[in-house]
């Protein structure tokens, strides 16, 4: 009976034996792992060679890790500022209460169902110099008009920001409308009495309500920014030669086909660092909100 | 004093004095967690066509013009045959219509070494998904209810490890478990990759069943343990069958991330269970020769297929998915 | 001080008809209390007053003007709403003084302003805290001061204590009547309770089913109410109605009860009516001429209300002193016959 009444107590921590493993071995471990063969001088196979930091400075030494990069901080100033932009002007000029609400909601919100790769070709094929849309400008009667920043070095990135801008504005939208619909009626009645223009309202009094719903949104937009590898792949694979390499397509490069897992696994940690930095503040608020 | 834009939120509350009221009113929705519709505006008495309401309206059109243009091309360039795209006008619908693209993409196009067409990535995309899904529906479901009425020590702690590492870059942990899985003998193999998805669904799984399951009373779970109710009873019994409407968002969420996966399938499925994304990527990317743009068009539509259609046919329950899954706790 | 006129006023929401032909009078300086169940319209009423409903006919007239197409902010009220509504990012004094600077009110106009409301509701302190570090109470006078400011002619308020706690609201019931009589201005309050209402109106507007059922000080509602819903809406517990006939000659008989109305409430035509008596005006007494059974006995304190069953009729009887009665027990009663009110058993109308 003892045994039993034993497994009873246990149950719930048998039940998340799952979660247990998947956080300790797969997240943790896989990471710690990772941090250790940055440390080696692993090429194919993980080995023992112990070097320190070498390999970090073989990285930032290495031209196309520097590139990947710059490139994904300049995609990431921009991706996030556009898809707010975006996302919230959506959001607020949807909430006016236009008909067809639903269908533009809908409009809006599908690039989300698609995959990376998907959006990445079709954007690939829209942009292509000539059979795409600058294509049709000059057909509209602007013959010197020409699109081909997919093929120039120093514009390519920029096609990839409207490629997925184009997919995640709708998911800001969402959340954005979301956030505004839980604003207290009451609230826009009494601005309503005090006389204050709705621009304003949305300006001094909605917007700083809307912080939390900010916050998520930029925590969401700033993680996808660092993942960001599929969209790439698909759309440019990374060039015109590697004029539009992003970090995490430098780390699957020398993990699998260059043979460098030290360096790429060196990669993976730094990668690491600004997605930690992201984290951290939500980790110290929800600590503060349980403590409290 | 311009009414150019009305406040959006007036009709709402003074909907609620004509329902049943029941003590202190809160908005006619309560708290909402998600986009409830607007209102249907009652009043019919003079629509206010002033500059701003157009503008809102050029807008919101222009920009779902943006939004639809890459669909319009995809489904135009697909049914052309290369002759008219050759011509130019991507916008321009085609003259002769013509299905052959969307054969030869299904059956035709080479895939890597076989040309049999993306069908083959259709049917390891269905095999991959359909366990993932259901496994990590599974045990989302039970992480979730055991962290929200069990909590037991350091359950919390784990969870936060598994919510931090659904932000991580895949890259960080991606070669340590190409190496474990090498070891187990299972690399390149569909138990691989379904094992995968399920460790990288998981954090969203159960964070979406566990806010389900906080917002269930816990006087329903007290009530089952008085009854005599033990872990598993409650669950099977009380719980899970209450569960329906987020196993459904669950399921969209899951099969929609599994089907639009890219890299793990990639590296984890083997060359026999490419999934059709991946596939895809191979017939566009790695084509020598002229590129058939309908053709590639026709694959991209066929891979996108299925969530897009699992997008229009339940919206409203892929919303509900976002805003569960993008709050935290 | 303004004053306020309705006139044939009709209000839409969606398909229904909410409110239809109203007239209404708000003299200048009075405290008006709309008060009704959940969904007669009320809050509608307040609502289009105020400007944020438009009517679908009618007009409003405010301070003399019409104000039926006007915008809120231009109509001279200011509003209190049941959630307070403060804007809360900004601090108690932001609150009270947005409007005003968007207006353009010069700076020491404000200060003026806020430094009086804020006197007035004992807010001085709290001038810098934000909505969140207030508790209901405070935040309630912050709502009350955000309207204050705004010098208005009328000032509507929409169930602005039914989120505070018992205690809590009848404390601010209390400073919102000396706050009435420090100012005099004119205000329409809306609310469900009918002791609010009682303690607070100079006027009461009784509505059921957006219609009004009756206007009158509160003692003329609550001693002559003009139907049977307002008879027994107000008063708690509540007005016992008797199903019976009057004869020719002026008595009552309903069931085992049989009574002879004064003077004050008859002349009533001969057929089928109904009795209605409050359990204040049914005395215990053993020489009342009425026998009833004891069914069942509330304790509250200050007085009792003991529930009695005559004949098929159950009635409550108040009773102040504290003799002891028990379920069962036999006793006799008297109904006072001078407040008793009869109404017509089909339209309930007061007879």
């Amino acid at each position: 009976m003892k045994a039993a009444r034993l497994a009873a107590r246990l149950a719930p921590h048998t039940a998340l034996l799952p979660m247990a493993l998947t956080a300790i071995v797969a997240y943790l471990g896989a990471a710690a792992w990772t941090l250790y063969i940055s440390m080696t001088g692993s090429r194919t196979f993980p080995s023992g060679r112990f070097i320190g930091l070498a390999q970090y400075g073989r990285l930032f030494d290495n031209e196309r890790w520097m590139l990947s990069l710059h490139n994904l901080a300049v995609y990431g100033v921009l991706f996030v500022a556009a898809c707010l932009a975006i996302g919230f002007l959506l959001a607020v000029f949807i909430d006016q209460r236009v008909r067809g609400e639903g269908v533009f909601r809908t409009i809006f919100l599908y690039p989300y169902a698609m995959s990376f790769v998907a959006t990445g070709l079709v954007w690939q094929w829209l942009l292509t110099p000539g059979d795409g849309i600058d294509g049709v400008v000059r057909g509209l009667g602007f013959p010197g008009f020409s699109f081909d920043w997919i093929v120039r070095q120093d514009m390519v990135i920029y096609t990839v920001v409207i490629a997925t801008v184009w997919q995640a504005s709708g998911l800001v939208m969402a959340l954005m409308l979301a956030g505004l619909r839980g604003v207290d009626p009451d609230i826009w009645k009494a601005a309503r009495l005090d006389g204050i223009p709705p621009w304003r309202v949305y300006a001094r009094i909605v917007l700083p309500m809307l912080w939390p719903t900010i916050a998520t949104v930029l925590l969401l937009l700033s993680t996808a920014v660092v993942k960001l590898y599929d969209a790439v792949v698909a759309m440019t694979q990374g060039g015109p030669g590697t004029a539009s390499e992003v970090p995490t397509k430098f780390i699957m490069d020398h993990l699998f086909l260059r043979s460098n897992v030290g360096l790429a696994s060196a990669g993976a940690v730094v990668l690491l660092v600004p997605v930690l930095a992201l984290l951290a503040p939500y980790a110290y608020a929800r600590a503060r909100k349980e403590a409290a | 004093m311009s009414r150019s834009i009305q406040p959006p939120a007036l009709d709402r509350d003074v909907a609620a004095p004509v329902q049943p009221e029941h003590g202190p009113e809160q908005g006619p929705v309560g708290p909402a967690p998600l986009p409830a519709r607007a209102p249907v505006r009652g009043r019919s008495r003079r629509r206010r066509w002033n500059p701003a309401r157009i503008g809102i309206y050029v807008f919101l059109l222009g920009a779902a013009a943006f939004f639809l243009l890459p669909l319009y091309v995809m489904v135009v360039t697909s049914l052309k045959p290369m002759i008219e795209i050759r011509q130019g006008g991507i916008l321009a619908l085609p003259h002769a219509w013509t299905f052959e693209p969307w054969r030869q993409a299904w059956s035709g196009v080479c895939t890597g070494a076989a040309c049999e067409g993306i069908r083959g990535g259709f049917r390891n995309s269905v095999w991959i998904t359909v366990p993932s899904t259901l496994l990590a529906i599974a045990i989302g479901a039970v992480n979730g209810y055991a962290l929200s009425f069990w909590r037991p020590r350091g359950a919390n702690l784990l969870f936060g490890i598994l919510l931090a590492g659904a932000f991580v870059p895949v890259q960080v942990m991606i070669y340590p478990l190409v190496r474990v899985m090498a070891l187990a003998g299972i690399f390149g193999s569909l138990p691989a990759i379904v094992l995968v998805h399920l460790v990288f669904g998981m954090p969203v799984m159960t964070l979406l069943f566990r806010n389900y399951y906080a917002g269930v009373p816990h006087e329903l779970f007290q009530a089952a343990r008085i009854d005599g109710g033990g872990f598993w009873r409650i669950f099977l019994q009380v719980m899970l069958p209450m569960s329906l409407p987020i196993v459904v968002v669950a399921a969209i969420m899951q099969v929609t991330g599994v089907w639009n996966d890219y890299i793990l399938g990639l590296v984890f499925a083997g060359r026999d269970n490419l999934p059709m994304t991946v596939e895809l990527n191979n017939v566009i990317n790695t084509t020598t020769g002229t590129r058939q743009y309908n053709v590639n068009m026709a694959a991209t539509i066929l891979t996108a297929l299925l969530p897009l259609a699992l997008y229009f046919f339940s919206g409203r329950w892929f919303v509900r998915g976002i805003a569960a899954g993008a709050v935290k706790g | 001080m303004a004053k306020v006129q309705l006139h044939k006023l009709h209000i839409r929401l969606g398909e229904r008809d909410i409110i239809r032909d109203l007239d209404l009078q708000v003299e200048p300086g009075e405290f008006l209390v709309l008060l009704g169940p959940s969904g007669c319209g009320k809050s509608t009423l307040l609502h289009s007053i105020a400007g944020l409903v438009e009517p679908a006919g009618g007009a409003i007239e405010i301070g003399g003007h019409d104000m039926t197409d006007a915008d809120p902010s231009e109509r001279g009220i200011g509003m209190v709403f049941q959630s307070y509504a403060l804007y809360p990012t900004m601090t108690v004094e932001a609150n009270m003084s947005f409007g005003l600077r968007i207006a353009g009110t010069p700076r020491d106009e404000i200060r003026r302003r806020v430094a009086r409301a804020a006197e007035m509701l004992q807010l001085d302190a709290l001038l810098a805290r934000k909505p969140a570090q207030l508790s209901g109470g405070q935040r309630q006078r912050v709502a009350i001061g955000r309207a204050l400011v705004r010098e208005a002619g009328v000032f509507l308020f929409d169930e602005p204590l039914s989120n505070l706690d018992a205690k809590l609201r009848a404390e601010l019931r209390r400073e919102l009547k000396l706050l009435h009589q420090a100012l005099g201005s004119t205000m329409i309050y809306v609310t469900h309770d009918q002791v609010e209402a009682m303690t607070l109106a100079s006027r009461i507007v009784v509505m059921e089913k957006g219609r009004i059922q009756q206007i009158g000080t509160p003692a003329e509602v609550y001693e002559r109410p003009a139907n049977r819903f307002v008879a027994g809406f107000l008063g708690a517990p509540a007005m016992a109605f008797i199903d019976g006939e009057v004869d020719g000659a002026g008595h009552f008989r309903g069931d085992a009860i049989a009574l002879t109305p004064a003077v004050g409430v008859l002349p009533v035509p001969a057929g089928a009516v109904v009795l209605g008596v409050r359990p204040e005006h049914v005395a215990i007494r053993a020489d009342g001429p009425l026998r009833a059974e004891v069914t069942l006995v509330e304790p509250m304190g200050n007085h009792q209300v003991v529930w009695l069953r005559c004949g098929r009729h159950a009635l409550g009887a108040l009773v102040h002193d504290m003799r002891s009665f028990a379920p069962g027990d036999q006793v006799a009663f008297a109904i006072d016959a001078a407040r008793v009110s009869l109404f017509d058993p089909h339209d309930g109308q007061r007879r």
